[in-house]
């Protein structure tokens, strides 16, 4: 209220003519304020960021392998298996390894992304080594006609084509025995086949592809390293990944009050 | 993600994910500009340009956010860039094709805050597609913007010609043919998706 | 100046946005998150609570600079506030809600090229002191949200049967789909344009309305009357 008389003044006060100096100057000193102001806040919620996307994560994998106690990530390149760190590099396979209480291997989980209908497609898909199969799907993403395309998600039937989907390996370990392949309503014969649902056969093709390419992927180069995989998860890193996460869960922001506290974030 | 060819993603842009129609990017411009057919044509042409230009910097760009890890200044790096580049094409062309800078020239400014522009740059990075993908997703978008564009001032130039009550004139009525317009092109939804 | 001549209160200048210069409904700014992001009540308040903080901020802080800001670069400056202010909402979203952040996607990082900020920072919080910058744009992005949340909630009831995922109806119900879908926005808002542009020229043809036009002169006056005067006027970026 008290200050309302004051633009009267300042609009008078407005240079003619400005030199280039002063222009430089102002927009450098602008842009390093919104830098400095830019750095802060991502310093600030990036600890809140990466507990957030573990927890979406973890939810995620919990409800396709409800006994896992603690998921660490991995990722598959043609070299071997690295514990992931960041955003994968490119050509590399992201997957999640799931664990029990007592620190053995139940599942692997990954993700499996192609076109649909009106959008991509993204599903999370669970894998069993020792049937070598595919046991469950969780549709992560996706902007399907509503009634239509997402039947994938409510379909019983089409839901059940991944109770135990066969993705085992060739001989030679370079790619599946047999690729998935949706099939027309009604003509599954073998367990890689997934009966599409009828009405929303460019989704279901997009559900299976997605998933097979990633099986591709993945399976070739994750078979040599199965061991090294069963054997782990003693090591303190997950346990302090579960801590954080319990954290998340009781405030999920802010997580650390200190600003440039770097806990718990992956860099 | 599996790998879209580039005849693909061109098509998909085009058609059944239209910027306009379907996605939503560049709606001012698309009521705004869409009354008469002979400037829908040189705006939509400009406009396809400066997005391929977008998504040259927006590529480029990437490149060396990512490779210095500075991601966090993606949106403000993009955003300076492309509307830089867009008054420097500006300058260049008015200096070496006068004829071309009056046909399209005129648009220019008007288009640096069109979200399609920037869209283009966000979405492709976002899809992670390479350089060759984010070309074919330009050029499919900026068609896209054109085809829409030019198909409402069609029916827009008609719409002059007709007997419309009184409150259904103005944005309300265009708000409405563009609703329509975006239901026939939900037709072309699973053109190019592999089998 | 302009400002001076007439004694505009903090109140005037919030109701300002929020009904008289309505930036959905009246102005029409903005369009491309309207009609995108609103497919349910609670993408639609994400997105007018986030666009809100960008406009209260970077006005504020343009306002703040208006004197030490040359106006050969005013624009670029302006630019380079409100993207940052975007960026800051955009980490701010991802810390509190990931599955907004994944329902907005990339028009969260669009609040830069919306029409309304800019427009804002230029008409007013350039010449005008902090405060009553900051009600002004504070007026703005409620007025924003309103529109938002008045098109987000009739296309969720209307084509998800429920309101910010509460299902109001029973199992009977069948979802008008098209509502979700990409059509829909542009049904619905024509809807409402349709209904503000009937009920102004119902109160402008009552013979016992005092002025033929109760809007002040502006860019949006002209819009309920848009039809009769002027056929092909439109608002650009």
């Amino acid at each position: 209220m008290s200050d309302e008389k004051k633009p009267v003044k300042m609009v008078v006060m407005q240079p003619a003519v400005t030199g280039s100096g002063r222009m430089i100057a102002t927009l450098g000193s602008v842009t390093a304020l919104c830098g400095v102001l830019i750095v802060a806040v991502w310093q600030w919620t990036l600890p809140a960021i990466a507990a957030n996307k573990k927890l979406v994560l973890e939810r995620g994998v919990r409800a396709l392998v409800p006994d896992a106690e603690r998921v660490t990530e991995y990722d598959a390149t043609v070299g071997g298996i690295t514990p992931a760190k960041g955003d994968p590099v490119a050509g590399a396979v992201r997957f999640y390894a799931a664990y029990d209480g007592a620190g053995k291997l139940q599942a692997i989980a990954a993700e499996g992304a192609a076109r649909g209908y009106a959008d991509v497609v993204r599903v999370l898909y669970g894998y069993r080594p020792e049937c070598e199969c595919i046991f469950g799907i969780k549709v992560v993403q996706m902007k399907e006609t509503p009634g239509i395309g997402d039947k994938i998600i409510t379909d019983a039937a089409f839901v059940a084509n991944f109770d135990n989907l066969d993705v085992a390996l060739a001989p030679d370990m370079k790619s599946l025995f047999n690729a998935l392949k949706t099939v027309k309503h009604g003509s599954k014969k073998f367990g890689w086949e997934i009966d599409a649902i009828t009405g929303a056969t460019i989704t279901s093709k997009a559900v299976g592809r997605g998933i097979n390419d990633s099986v591709q992927m993945l399976l070739p180069r994750l078979r040599p390293h199965l061991e090294k995989l069963e054997k782990q998860e003693k090591g303190e890193e997950g346990r302090e990944k579960g801590q954080n996460l319990g954290a998340a869960l009781h405030s999920p922001f802010p997580l650390h009050p200190s600003p440039f506290s770097s806990q718990g974030a992956s860099s | 993600m599996e790998h879209e060819s580039l005849g693909q993603i061109f098509i998909i842009t085009l058609l059944s994910s239209n910027f306009v129609l379907a996605m939503f990017l560049g709606l001012c411009p698309f009521l705004g500009v869409s009354g008469k057919l002979e400037t829908a044509v040189p705006m939509g042409i400009a406009t396809s340009f400066v997005i391929l230009v977008a998504s040259l910097c927006g590529y480029g760009l990437n490149l060396l956010l990512t490779h210095f890890n500075l991601e966090f200044l993606r949106l403000i790096s993009y955003i300076v860039v492309i509307a830089s580049t867009v008054q420097l094409v500006e300058m260049v062309m008015k200096k070496f094709s006068p004829a071309l800078f009056r046909a399209l020239g005129i648009y220019l400014p008007l288009i640096t805050t069109n979200c399609a522009v920037l869209g283009v740059a966000l979405f492709q990075t976002a899809r992670g597609y390479d350089l060759g993908q984010s070309v074919a997703f330009s050029l499919g978008g900026g068609a896209g913007f054109t085809l829409a564009l030019v198909l409402m001032a069609g029916v827009r130039e008609r719409l002059k010609l007709s007997d419309v009550p009184g409150v259904m004139q103005g944005t309300a009525l265009s708000l409405m043919l563009a609703g329509l317009l975006s239901l026939a092109f939900m037709g072309f939804a699973g053109v190019g998706v592999s089998r | 100046m302009t400002m001076s001549t007439k004694q505009v209160t903090n109140m005037e200048q919030l109701l300002e946005g929020i009904w008289k210069q309505n930036p959905v409904f009246v102005m029409v700014l903005g369009m491309c998150p309207t009609l995108a992001v609103t497919v349910s009540a609670f993408n639609a308040l994400g997105m007018g609570v986030a666009t809100s903080f960008v406009l209260v901020f970077s006005c504020g802080l343009i306002s703040l600079l208006r004197k030490q800001i040359p106006k050969e670069v005013r624009i670029a400056t302006y630019i380079v506030i409100i993207a940052t202010f975007v960026t800051l909402v955009d980490y701010i979203i991802q810390a509190v809600s990931l599955a907004l952040y994944d329902a907005l996607g990339a028009f969260i990082q669009l609040i830069v090229v919306n029409c309304i900020i800019l427009g804002r920072a230029e008409a007013h919080a350039a010449k005008n002191p902090p405060l009553p910058a900051m009600v002004n744009a504070l007026g703005m992005g409620i007025g924003f949200t309103i529109g938002l949340l008045a098109l987000g909630s009739v296309r969720e009831i209307l084509g998800a049967g429920k309101l910010f995922g509460i299902t109001l109806f029973g199992e009977h119900f069948q979802p008008w789909v098209v509502m979700v879908l990409p059509p829909g926005g542009f049904f619905v808002l024509g809807g409402w344009l349709l209904l503000f542009a009937w009920w102004a020229r119902r109160k402008n043809a009552g013979p016992r309305s005092p002025h033929p036009n109760p809007l002040p002169e502006g860019e949006g006056a002209n819009v309920p009357l848009r039809g009769t005067s002027d056929k092909r006027g439109h608002h650009g970026a």
